[in-house]
């Protein structure tokens, strides 16, 4: 099970977070600062994946923003990397070749398709059509 | 798609967002926020503030609660927006309310009722977004007042709707599993549904339930098996494959449960085998993903019960992954030998090499990883040196998380496997050096007690040279600056009982060491009360050899200050030092016999000498004593209290000593006569005189020694600590040795008396096969340590086969033919017995072997240099060629995501891609409008409407006054370009 999400910056500067388990707010901000150190000085060819007190941390960085996903010690770390990726293609797809400042300025959508494509800590909907679809369908509700 | 160009936010709020962007710093940063959480608070309070304009508030809060500040002031106008008719804004109503509040958050009240109304709503993106809220927000007690409806969603005509109340029941499975027991079936009636995403939905909650317990899902099977065949052969519809995979994450989940319905189940594994076969058949592309359905399906393989064929091919992936030059896959490699290994130990030699590269990687997960996996396959002949790696890991890291972890593994293996108590002792102070307090009290006991009983063999010369050594090196710790308190405790009390027993070191000396340690340590009370019944032994031994003692100054000094000590317990060891030292020699002698740890005090619980005290007592009117169980539990918490039954903290009474029934009143332990010739008992009956011998009365109570099971269990504990005893004990049969072994192996997983039937082979040969290879592998060391034979055999796909035959034949032929099961257990004890003969080499000299993973440097030289020169070899060119063609066709395409789809085809390329597709950006974006460069190559386009939507993003960027700035001059950049 997947028990947040974080997209930060290399500066650390956290453009989303999204906790599928409930944390006390202090708690919060320190793991984005403990995440973002675990992350953000690691060779290039290192794996993707850090031990993180109890659980795992499986990040992936594109251009200037680093998105990390914390995910039970059992769990399959390519699977949940490549998730990574399947996510910022729905995000490229929506925001036409999306950049770390479409992500700024729109972060509520970023929720929004997040919300399409996790629910409840486990992956909802793996299909890039379908939830492209759906935010159209909300779209058009503006 | 249209406003995803604009920003559709006022100009307000992309002004806060750009200056807090382009901050200097964070007391900038700190400031502007600030200020907007002032002005929010002022607008949001505003009467009739329009409802679109409040949206916009309510997202800025989340904006400001994102940066780590706290919005909660306007978490009800969120919760307020919930109420909304109008979809947007109870969407971003929502959307607030799951990121502002926690499930047990007071608000959440005001919320269910309008969840319940819109999960009844017509609109199904009304249905949805209540949906999504369910499940962040609905607590334990406000399940039921939502479920009904929920369960209503599960005939959505809508998959989505249906697809999210599948979600939200299992998380109030997750929740609350009995709020919803009665609707576990609806789980299976999801999972044969039409839509993709319902059956990925259905398959999260079977997997949970499923691993709560598998028994009850095992008549599922088939449908698994059913619904993976069908996802393997593309009959999933097209929008749900990923890198032209077929639902790939639909194919990982029940390759899971899959593993957990097969686990010791032959029935139910042969149901798999054909499809796993297929599964890896269609999914060697050699993509990442193709990669994580592979590795999860050698996770399967290894889980469910053996099927040679597969193993021979998770075998060979494991081998694919071990080479990869990709660190991930490297890592899964890992990983999965870890797996493999268990099922068939003797695959690890083939990858000595690979995994000696993987743990002397800089990457620390990978190194934890590998240290994982030796800790998995460490035998007695290897253990030297992989403990001797986790101890220079150990020395580089600081957290306590790990470092505690590492050193419970260094003490398990060191206890397991040492070759000598020489080496364990060592290996024991190092640990307690670099993790101090973090290891558990009971190792430190488990030490005192090793040295005290020695090899547990009627070699004396041996144990007291050990002592001595043992005496000699702590005299050498205590000269080192900031030795953590359980350490110095060790030390004290082996200073204390074996300091001048080889009359190497006078009683002065000793005493002299123990009061700087005390003067020393002057908070500790553990320490000092250690240090002074040291001392206290020393004078008695020396007085009870007729010598005079005379303190030492700094010794009176020393008993004086702690007599007056604030502990009671400090004091009482003073006066006790202080009473020895008036009293005759042979009492002494009686009472604190000379190296007499190990020796029982048989206490009679009757107290027979007491008698008289208690007649007298009944009959003037006393209440007759009630046992303790007997007792109501009303007084029983003060009374427990007394009776010291376990240890109170400040105590240093060894944990691992029997629970005493009896409190024994005693202050000097007179009664209790030290049986010295009993060394018969020697082994399992433990040390009766603790160091503090005025508390010393704890001692095995008689049900423990009558009660054989408890009795046998205990004794085995003992055994797997110093496995060393266990192999250079002649008199042991083979078999005992065996079952010895296997019990330490798997104690975790032994359910009891099973490993004592030496004869049921058969029994042993159901269990899973986890169990036999561990067994498998701790005979294969104790008998030819480690096979050195077979270093030769396995390669390619003879590997599985070879290497289990090799596990038998080091003694001339085994039984032929050994990958059958049943042959493999029952050859078992044939190579044992003609073993026994000479079981010594093992511990005393292991051979230079395949086992020593670690063992590079010292192994033989030109075999093993060559694969290093040939993998480099292998590796250079390749690498060259792989970003030499990777480069060029970067320029060439721009649209890297397909060239990322592609790269990965090529399994050798695929790291370089991987690699460099991740930290890529700055080859690329070497300007900071890589939006303009884009144009060039046409397969941009399928990605949609690219060139003119970045020259437009990037025209509204600059309108708003945003360009890319020194702080972050990535801003602008493709992600994925």
């Amino acid at each position: 099970m997947i028990r947040f999400i974080l997209l930060q910056n290399r500066q650390g500067k956290t453009r989303l977070a999204k906790y599928y388990v409930p944390l006390e707010d202090s708690e919060k901000h320190k793991l984005e600062y403990e995440v973002h150190r675990l992350v953000v000085n690691r060779d290039p060819k290192f794996t993707n994946f850090v031990e993180f007190r109890t659980h795992k941390v499986i990040y992936r960085r594109y251009a200037g923003l680093f998105f990390s996903m914390c995910v039970d010690i059992t769990d399959n770390e390519l699977a949940y990397l490549e998730s990574i990726h399947l996510f910022v293609e729905i995000l490229d797809h929506f925001f036409s070749n999306v950049c770390e400042l479409d992500l700024v300025f729109n972060f509520h959508k970023v929720y929004l398709i997040l919300d399409e494509f996790i629910l409840a800590g486990e992956l909802q909907e793996t299909s890039k059509k379908a939830i492209i679809e759906r935010m159209n369908e909300l779209e058009r509700q503006e | 798609m249209g406003s995803q160009v604009g920003w559709g936010t006022s100009k307000e709020f992309t002004d806060i967002v750009k200056a807090i962007g382009e901050a200097k710093s964070k007391a900038e940063e700190e400031r502007i926020v600030t200020a907007e959480i002032e002005t929010l608070k002022k607008r949001i309070a505003e009467p009739d503030v329009p409802r679109k304009k409040m949206k916009e508030y309510i997202i800025r809060l989340v904006y400001v609660e994102m940066l780590g500040h706290d919005a909660s002031f306007g978490y009800i106008h969120a919760v307020k927006m919930t109420h909304d008719d109008n979809l947007l804004l109870k969407k971003t109503g929502y959307l607030a309310v799951t990121l502002f509040l926690n499930e047990d958050h007071d608000l959440i009240i005001l919320i269910v009722n309008t969840i319940q109304k819109d999960l009844r709503s017509d609109n199904h993106l009304v249905c949805c977004a209540a949906l999504t809220a369910v499940c962040k927000l609905i607590n334990e007690e406000t399940i039921p007042a939502v479920l009904p409806q929920v369960v209503d969603l599960l005939q959505h005509p809508k998959e989505i709707v249906k697809k999210k109340a599948v979600m939200a029941l299992h998380r109030f499975y997750q929740r609350a599993p009995h709020t919803v027991s009665h609707l576990l079936p609806k789980f299976q009636k999801a999972v044969i549904d039409t839509d993709p995403s319902v059956i990925s939905a259905a398959l999260c909650a079977l997997y949970d339930l499923v691993t709560a317990d598998a028994r009850s899902y095992k008549n599922m099977t088939g449908s698994f098996v059913q619904i993976l065949k069908q996802v393997a052969e593309r009959r999933f519809p097209k929008p749900y494959d990923y890198h032209s995979t077929p639902a790939p994450f639909i194919q990982i989940k029940l390759l899971k449960i899959l593993a957990l319905l097969g686990a010791g189940d032959k029935p139910m594994s042969d149901n798999m085998y054909n499809v796993l076969g297929d599964v890896i058949r269609k999914n060697d592309s050699g993509t990442n993903i193709g990669n994580a359905i592979l590795y999860e399906t050698i996770c399967t393989i290894t889980s469910i019960h053996p099927h040679p064929k597969l193993l021979e091919t998770a075998a060979e992936i494991t081998s694919r992954f071990l080479k990869d030059i990709n660190h991930n896959l490297k890592y899964m490699g890992i990983d999965a030998l870890g797996r493999v290994i268990k099922i068939n130990p003797e695959f690890a030699e083939e990858h000595q090499l690979a995994v000696i590269d993987c743990l002397e990687d800089p990457d620390d997960t990978l190194k934890r990883k590998t240290l994982d996996l030796l800790y998995k396959m460490t035998r007695s002949s290897n253990v030297v040196v992989i403990v001797e790696r986790m101890i220079s890991y150990m020395r580089t890291i600081s957290d306590t998380h790990n470092k505690t972890e590492i050193a419970s593994r260094i003490i398990e293996l060191a206890e397991r496997f040492a070759p000598n108590n020489q080496w364990f002792i060592q290996t024991m102070n190092q640990v307690f050096e670099l993790a101090g307090d973090l290891v558990p009290p009971k190792v430190a006991h488990d030490l005192m007690r090793l040295i005290a009983e020695g090899a547990g063999e009627e070699d004396e010369d041996a144990d007291s040279q050990l002592r001595s050594s043992a005496v000699e090196s702590y005299l050498q710790v205590l000269g080192e600056p900031k030795l953590p308190s359980i350490l110095l405790q060790v030390i004290c009390w082996v200073l204390g009982e074996y300091g001048t027993a080889d009359g190497a070191y006078s009683a002065m000396d000793i005493i002299g060491k123990l009061c700087d340690v005390i003067e020393g340590h002057p908070g500790d009370d553990a320490v000092k009360g250690y240090a002074i019944t040291a001392i206290t032994k020393i004078c008695a031994f020396e007085i009870s050899a007729g010598r005079r003692v005379q303190l030492p100054p700094e010794g009176r000094a020393v008993v004086e200050e702690l007599s007056a000590s604030h502990s009671t317990d400090l004091q009482q060891r003073a006066y006790e030092l202080m009473t020895f030292l008036e009293l005759p020699a042979e009492v002494v002698a009686i009472v604190m016999p000379m190296d007499a740890s190990c020796e029982d005090i048989e206490i009679d619980k009757n107290l027979p000498f007491l008698k008289d005290i208690v007649e007298t007592a009944l009959s003037n009117g006393a209440r007759p004593y009630i046992p303790e169980h007997e007792r109501v539990e009303g007084g029983l918490g003060t009374l427990l209290a007394v009776t010291n039954n376990g240890p109170p903290s400040s105590s240093l009474r060894f944990e691992a000593y029997d629970k005493p029934v009896v409190p024994v009143p005693v202050v000097t332990p007179v009664q209790p006569t030290p049986s010295v010739t009993d060394y018969e008992e020697r082994s399992d009956r433990r040390s009766a005189r603790t160091p503090y011998p005025s508390h010393s009365v704890s001692v095995a109570p008689e049900i423990d020694l009558i009660n054989p099971e408890s009795t046998r269990l205990r004794l085995d504990g003992v055994q797997r600590k110093w496995g060393r005893q266990t192999y250079s004990t002649p008199s042991f049969t083979a078999s005992t040795e065996r079952e010895r072994s296997s019990n330490g192996g798997s104690h975790v997983r032994d359910t009891g008396s099973a490993p004592y039937e030496s004869s049921s082979r058969a029994a042993e040969k159901k269990k899973p096969p986890v169990e036999v290879s561990s067994e498998k592998q701790k005979l294969a060391a104790s008998l030819f340590g480690g096979s050195s034979g077979s270093r030769t055999a396995p390669s390619g796909s003879a590997a599985v086969r070879g290497a289990r035959v090799a596990a038998h034949k080091g003694h001339g032929h085994g039984p032929g033919g050994g990958d059958n099961k049943h042959q493999t257990s029952v050859s078992v004890p044939v190579p044992a017995a003609s073993s026994t003969p000479n079981p010594a080499p093992v511990p005393q000299a292991p051979p230079p072997d395949l086992l020593d993973m670690t063992d590079g440097e010292p192994a033989p030289t030109a075999p093993r240099n060559d694969p290093f020169k040939l993998l480099e070899g292998l590796i250079d060119p390749q690498a060259g060629s792989g970003s030499g063609t990777s480069a060029p066709s970067a320029k060439a395409d721009v649209d890297l995501m397909s060239l990322y789809g592609t790269g990965q085809s090529n399994p050798v390329d695929g790291g370089v891609q991987s690699s460099s597709q991740v930290g890529l950006s700055p080859l690329l974006g070497s300007t900071g409008l890589p939006s303009t460069v884009q144009p060039a190559g046409s397969p941009v386009v399928k990605k949609g409407p690219s060139p003119q939507g970045s020259l437009q993003k990037d025209a509204t960027a600059r309108q708003a006054g945003v360009t890319p700035t020194v702080v972050n001059p990535d801003l602008f950049k493709d992600l994925l370009g």
